[in-house]
């Protein structure tokens, strides 16, 4: 039996002569293809963690700046551990940046120059090499206003309503600067960052798996009817069409628009029962009956292409950098199609489109873009979270901001004209808890139907002063019910409050 | 005899010393990895690697007494690979405790690397326990019947179990008692069914090597003796559908057809059962493709083999993460505690070799595979060596299925061979696949004792001490007569 030992001897022989073999082709051959796949990319993370993480910074109380996010030494073999010390408040803007898995928001897509790797930081690298100093990511400032933020982040999560789920966002109109950026539920991103891959993975399925979706920022990412804040649109097109503000409309307590018998009635009775109704206390009053007819009137294609002008159906639209053109994906704000079968206009559909409801679907920044280019004389600036970026030692500044114009939404007395009817909103109508002593302050609320919970509450507004545009904002809080509205106005007008005492106190 | 005193004397001195060294690198290993991960060497380091010393060292004391001529090499090579089973498995531990103060109060036995010294512990001492029970390997063939039986069982309960008492990560091999506790009846019922094998072909070797019908210039085994490879066939291809596991299947039956090849010493069953497993292979593999079922994980496998970067995140993912693994380390590694195996899938398991080879390079990993063609080769020379048709079986048998077996999963695993979940002997985690590989290195140890002790003047084998003397004829092992 010894010699067909020996052969099986040499069968394991060339068994692991090809072990041996595939090894090298595996280890050494193959080898720099495996290590530098881009899907292997974070087993440099070593490397990554032995350098200090540049802070993400918002603007505080006058011209300094306060890190929202930052890298502080431990003991451990990663030598850096990202620190959030605001916990939830600035979560879905700043992200989080885990050890074992991708980050998000601003610590991704500033990734390249927070950890140091950017061809920014390419001198510092050098330098650092020469000096023997440690080189260090940098530091990215953000628009975000620390006041706006937290009074954002406080009053949505104290609101009177006990509403569970909401976003907010205020922006600069006349920069396209986002001042603050709060999604609701929010999140502690401080466990998702944890050294310990257990821990990080625990605290990621936890969120992962909150049938509330704390993870989801809500202020981007996803769109809801916006209900009678859409009457700003019909306003504009109709202004655009040759009607003024004073314009009379037909009023009436139900609207049946041709070719349906569904009735299209006002929130209660007392509203607009009227015959006839001039534009600006239509808007006002919120009044359904006649916007629907305007809607019926001017057309499916005028209402969609002045809702176009003013960022519905982008699809590409980002808000982040404006150089790299990376940032947080916006969702598309969609009208919805408004046809039959056949392509021609539903009009039906649009009685009931021309106050928001229907298919219409809004982000909340969309609807703070509606308010800013209204405040803005009709100009809808290009929206961005990173102001500017500053090296690892803050004396070289690699990026300044310089706002882009995104579009036109109307012409200059288009806006000026809606400003008024706005303001009519917070003066006249039931908005006044948005108004800001001093300040002019226009807006529209939005109670928008889904048909499946209660109502949900929109606000979107401005505040201006001399004609200049300070802030837009728009609130939304999910199946508010009654009041929802109501209370996202006063929300507003606190989140303006704070950002034009802050311009002040400057 | 004063010579052969001394012969085996030396030989249990070279084995002390390998064994000296193999633990003197386990312990250097785990303090690099503290140093690496921690900062710092934790003032208990040292303490895993004294209980492996002092188990090995009970193990080289009833080697020294019980099986004097033993292969010396055979415990030091394993006890290596074991103790670099351990000090990877207590790195993996690591990765999950948070700075040095956590990482020190850990006991020995903590985590999954503890659990895995105190399988090692009483793995070694069983191997021990077989050294003592069994002075002679012979003796063994009087249970042969009974073990045929029980592997059979053991083999086979996991797959008529349903599949949530048997089912770990989509293979069919275990008997689950909770989620806490499984085991491997497979890893035992391999054992037995090599000692089962060398037993029957013992038996029926002249029958099967002299009864043969010519055809196309090759002798053909006649159909009734044909039978029981053919049943074997059968077993292994039922394993493949219903432990979806190609590994396994290919294991019984290349340890078969091996065995079988050894006993008749006829290259006509090399050439049927390979023609026989190919053709099986490549049937379920169609049959995967066209009808899905049982055959579809077979299948799957296949696809992944011939383009892991096609579905990455998919199917592909392990393989992909393992081939990172293997490329990050490169030829030196990135140094033990330096890489980052947390991100392997099984990694504790059927990807410990990727795991290890991301730190310890390729050189590390042609170390490892020595260590183990080392005992293959040490294990078939002790076939070469004993004397008689059952011990060169069981010898040749268990030797040749180690090898195949490692070559089965590192070859799966870096992407040479479609992946199948097989346990790397030695490193893996778990401890019916601990016990197993120790009782085969007990049996190697007994084996290559009687190969290499000197003969006694009379021609029979000297008696082992202590031991009663052996059966001169297999116990029932008559010889079959050939029937025209």
């Amino acid at each position: 039996m010894n010699a067909p030992l020996r052969k099986a001897s040499v069968v394991i022989l060339v068994l692991f002569g090809l072990l041996f073999a595939n090894l090298n082709w595996v280890q050494a051959a193959k080898g720099e293809e495996y290590r530098t796949h881009e899907r292997n990319a974070f087993r440099l993370r070593d490397v990554e963690y032995g350098k200090q993480r540049g802070n993400i910074e918002v603007k505080a109380a006058g011209v300094s700046t306060e890190a929202v996010a930052l890298s502080k030494g431990t003991d451990g073999r990663l030598r850096y551990q990202r620190e959030y010390p605001f916990k939830d408040v600035y979560a879905h803007v700043i992200g989080y940046k885990p050890v074992y898995n991708t980050a998000s928001s601003v610590e991704r897509f500033e990734n390249a120059y927070l950890s140091g790797q950017s061809d920014e930081l390419f001198t510092d690298r050098v330098r650092a090499m020469f000096t023997g100093e440690e080189s260090a990511g940098g530091n990215v400032l953000l628009s975000i206003s620390k006041a706006a933020q937290e009074t954002a982040y406080q009053q949505l999560k104290d609101n009177k309503l006990g509403v569970k789920v909401g976003a907010a966002v205020a922006i600069d109109p006349a920069t396209g600067g986002i001042q603050a950026m709060v999604s609701m539920p929010s999140f502690d991103p401080t466990q998702l960052a944890s050294h310990t891959k257990k821990d990080a993975d625990a605290a990621f399925a936890a969120l992962d798996g909150d049938k509330t979706k704390p993870l989801l920022n809500r202020a981007v990412a996803d769109t809801w009817p916006p209900g009678s804040v859409f009457k700003v649109i019909d306003s504009a097109a109709a202004l655009e069409a040759g009607r003024t503000p004073e314009t009379m409309l037909k009023a009436g307590p139900s609207y049946v628009a041709p070719g349906t018998t569904h009735e299209i009635t006002n929130a209660s009775p007392s509203v607009c029962p009227q015959d006839q109704i001039s534009m600006i206390e239509a808007l006002t009053v919120s009044c359904n009956t006649s916007f629907s007819r305007l809607g019926v009137d001017l057309g499916r294609d005028v209402i969609k292409k002045k809702a176009e002008a003013f960022g519905f159906e982008d699809e590409a639209l980002t808000c982040g950098n404006l150089k790299e053109n990376n940032g947080l994906t916006v969702a598309s704000s969609h009208v919805g199609e408004v046809a039959n079968a056949d392509g021609s206009e539903d009009k039906a559909a649009m009685a009931q489109t021309a106050i928001g409801q229907k298919d219409v679907r809004m982000t909340p920044l969309q609807g703070a873009m509606i308010a800013a280019a209204v405040a803005n004389d009709g100009v809808q600036m290009r929206p961005y979270l990173v102001e500017r970026l500053l090296g690892p030692d803050r004396t070289s500044t690699h990026y300044t901001v310089n706002p882009e114009e995104l579009r036109r939404s109307v012409s200059s007395d288009v806006a000026r004209d809606l400003q008024k009817m706005m303001q009519s909103v917070v003066v006249n109508g039931g908005s006044k808890s948005a108004q800001v002593p001093g300040y002019d302050v226009g807006g529209k609320t939005g109670t928008s139907q889904n048909g499946i919970t209660d109502n949900h509450g929109w606000f979107v507004g401005y505040a201006m002063k001399d004609g200049k545009p300070i802030s837009a904002v728009a609130v939304f809080l999910e199946a508010a019910g009654d009041g929802g509205s109501a209370e996202a106005a006063r929300i507003s007008g606190q989140i303006l409050k704070a950002v034009t005492a802050e311009r002040a106190g400057k | 005899m004063p010579r052969l005193k001394i012969d085996s004397t030396k030989r249990r001195n070279s084995e002390l010393a390998l064994l000296a060294l193999a633990l003197l690198l386990v312990l250097a290993y785990s303090a690099t990895v503290e140093a690496t991960m921690l900062d710092t060497i934790t003032p208990d380091f040292w303490v895993p690697t004294a209980a492996l010393a002092g188990v090995f060292l009970a193990l080289h004391v009833v080697v020294r007494f019980l099986a004097p001529f033993a292969d010396p090499v055979l415990i030091p090579a394993a006890a290596l690979l074991n103790g670099m089973g351990v000090g990877f498995l207590r790195r993996l531990d690591l990765d999950d405790v948070s700075g040095v103060a956590e990482a020190a109060d850990r006991g020995a036995f903590a985590g999954v690397g503890g659990r895995q010294l105190a399988w090692t512990l009483i793995s070694v001492i069983l191997a021990a326990a077989l050294l003592v029970l069994i002075r002679d390997h012979r003796n063994v063939s009087r249970y042969s019947y009974t073990l045929g039986l029980g592997a059979i069982i053991l083999i086979m309960i996991p797959a008529v179990l349903p599949a949530q008492y048997s089912e770990v990560n989509g293979a069919k091999l275990w008997i689950r008692f909770g989620s806490a506790f499984a085991i491997q009846p497979g890893e035992f019922g391999k054992l037995a069914l090599v000692v089962f094998f060398a037993f029957y072909l013992v038996r029926k070797r002249e029958v099967l090597s002299l009864a043969s019908k010519r055809f196309l210039g090759i002798d053909f085994p006649r159909g009734r003796d044909l039978g029981p490879v053919l049943g074997v066939w059968m077993m292994s291809l039922l394993l493949l559908v219903f432990v979806k596991d190609l590994g396994t299947a290919l294991l019984y039956f290349g340890m078969f057809v091996v065995t079988l090849y050894v006993a008749t010493e006829r290259s006509s069953w090399l050439i049927i059962g390979l023609v026989l497993f190919f053709g099986g292979v490549f049937l379920a593999y169609y049959l995967g493709e066209l009808v899905g079922g049982p055959f579809a994980n077979f299948y799957d496998r296949a696809t992944v083999w011939l383009d892991p970067f096609g579905d990455i995140d998919g199917d592909g993912y392990q393989l992909v993460q393992a081939l990172f693994a293997f490329g990050t380390g490169g030829l030196f590694g990135t140094g033990p505690g330096g890489g980052s195996p947390g991100i392997i899938p099984e990694v504790q398991n059927d990807f410990i070799f990727a795991g290890m080879g991301e730190e310890i390079g390729l050189f590390g990993l042609i170390s490892l595979l020595t260590l183990y063609l080392i005992i293959v080769e040490r294990g078939l020379r002790a076939a070469l060596d004993v004397r008689d048709s059952f011990g060169k079986l069981v010898a040749g048998g268990l030797a040749f299925t180690l090898g195949l077996q490692v070559f089965v999963i590192i070859g799966g695993i870096t992407g040479l061979i479609p992946l199948t979940g097989q346990t790397t002997p030695f490193l893996s985690s778990g401890g019916s696949s601990l016990m197993a590989n120790w009782m085969l290195v007990a049996m190697l140890l007994r084996i290559s004792d009687a190969a290499r002790r000197p003969l006694a003047s009379g021609g029979g084998l000297a008696a082992a001490p202590g031991g009663k003397p052996a059966p001169q004829q297999l116990h029932g092992a008559e010889t079959e007569v050939i029937r025209p």
